[in-house]
């Protein structure tokens, strides 16, 4: 199956709303919207073979007013070795969107760090907690609000690393 | 050949040796000391060498690794320490037996290295008190080795009476770790 088929079974089953963002490297980017996310990996696991999700991560825009975060999740039909990524744009203001782990069991820690790291809400997780960071940090590192250092340092002078 | 170490100054005449008991005890701590090695990242791959027969760790009386606190002197910690690890790294210091020692190896251990960032401890002395720094990223086993002997003469010179001290108790409350009586 070719992408173009690809895409027209993914616009036959979100009303033709999704978008296709980009097919490089024969790879399809597909944007959806958070409430079709559910329904349609359904379709794509037990119609199309997606049966394998191989990852879950996130990215954050400040600059995208309205959308500011994106969860990226990449699905992989193994028969057919053909795969998809589906983009969903999400508001700080509304930063909820459903858990994937009613079709994918894996997809729990993989829900788990994009929490960590990026704060999102993934409604209905079973254990949404901190992952890979320590309990008690209470923030979401990878937002790019917050500086990569470490605030604590009290021995590095700024001027030798050219800050 | 078997090389004993030399005897500690003393008075010798026929059938009798006296000396001062903190030099045969110190005499006997420095040359069996017994390393935990707390390898994290690749500084624990120049300690694996520094162990291997070409450098060879023996010859100062520390080939008996141990992977238990309990029965160590030497907590050597060689790598990237993340935040999550220092609380487990505090413990295994907790779990050791007074008298110990702490040899911070590698530019991570003792100062958080390059990873200037929210995961990485800025260095092991910011949760337990450190003996003796080896620097470098990573140091050449004959650094790592330099720093054991350091450690050695800590050993070898450090009063009987040192760890009962308030200096000493103090050191131990700036870092929150419970002294064992």
């Amino acid at each position: 199956m070719n992408n173009e088929i690809l895409m027209a079974f993914i616009n036959e089953n979100t009303n033709n709303s999704a978008v296709c963002s980009a097919d490089q490297y024969d790879m399809l980017n597909v944007n959806i919207k958070a409430d079709q996310l559910i329904d349609l990996v359904d379709v794509l696991k037990n119609k199309q073979g997606f049966i394998y999700l191989t990852d879950i991560c996130a990215a954050h825009y400040p600059e995208k007013v309205g959308a500011e975060f994106e969860v990226i999740y990449h699905l992989h039909n193994l028969i057919e070795n053909q795969r998809v990524r589906l983009k969903v744009a999400l508001a700080e203001s509304d930063i909820n969107i459903p858990t994937l782990t009613v079709h994918f069991v894996g997809a729990n820690w993989m829900e788990r760090e994009t929490f960590d790291f990026y704060g999102v809400n993934f409604v209905g997780h079973p254990d949404l907690r901190r992952i890979l960071n320590m309990d008690d940090m209470d923030y979401h590192p990878l937002r790019k609000q917050y500086a990569l250092e470490d605030e604590t340092r009290t021995d590095k002078n700024d001027t030798f690393f050219g800050r | 050949m078997v090389k004993v170490v030399e005897s500690p100054e003393g008075l010798e005449g026929q059938g009798f040796f006296a000396t001062s008991l903190d030099k045969v005890i110190g005499l006997a701590r420095a040359n069996s000391i017994w390393p935990l090695p707390f390898a994290t990242s690749c500084c624990g791959i120049e300690f694996m060498a520094t162990m291997g027969a070409n450098y060879d760790l023996a010859r100062f009386g520390s080939e008996r690794l141990s992977f238990t606190p309990r029965q160590t002197d030497l907590l050597m910690v060689m790598g990237t320490i993340s935040k999550k690890m220092a609380p487990v790294l505090k413990q295994v210091y907790d779990q050791m037996a007074e008298p110990k020692w702490v040899l911070s190896v590698g530019a991570c251990a003792c100062s958080g290295g390059i990873f200037d960032t929210y995961s990485v401890l800025q260095g092991i002395d910011k949760v337990i008190p450190v003996d003796v720094y080896v620097p470098g990223c990573p140091p050449r086993p004959e650094q790592i080795i330099e720093g054991l002997m350091k450690i050695q003469e800590l050993a070898k010179n450090e009063s009987l009476r040192r760890r009962d001290t308030d200096e000493y108790a103090k050191m131990l409350e700036s870092y929150n770790i419970e002294q064992a009586k």
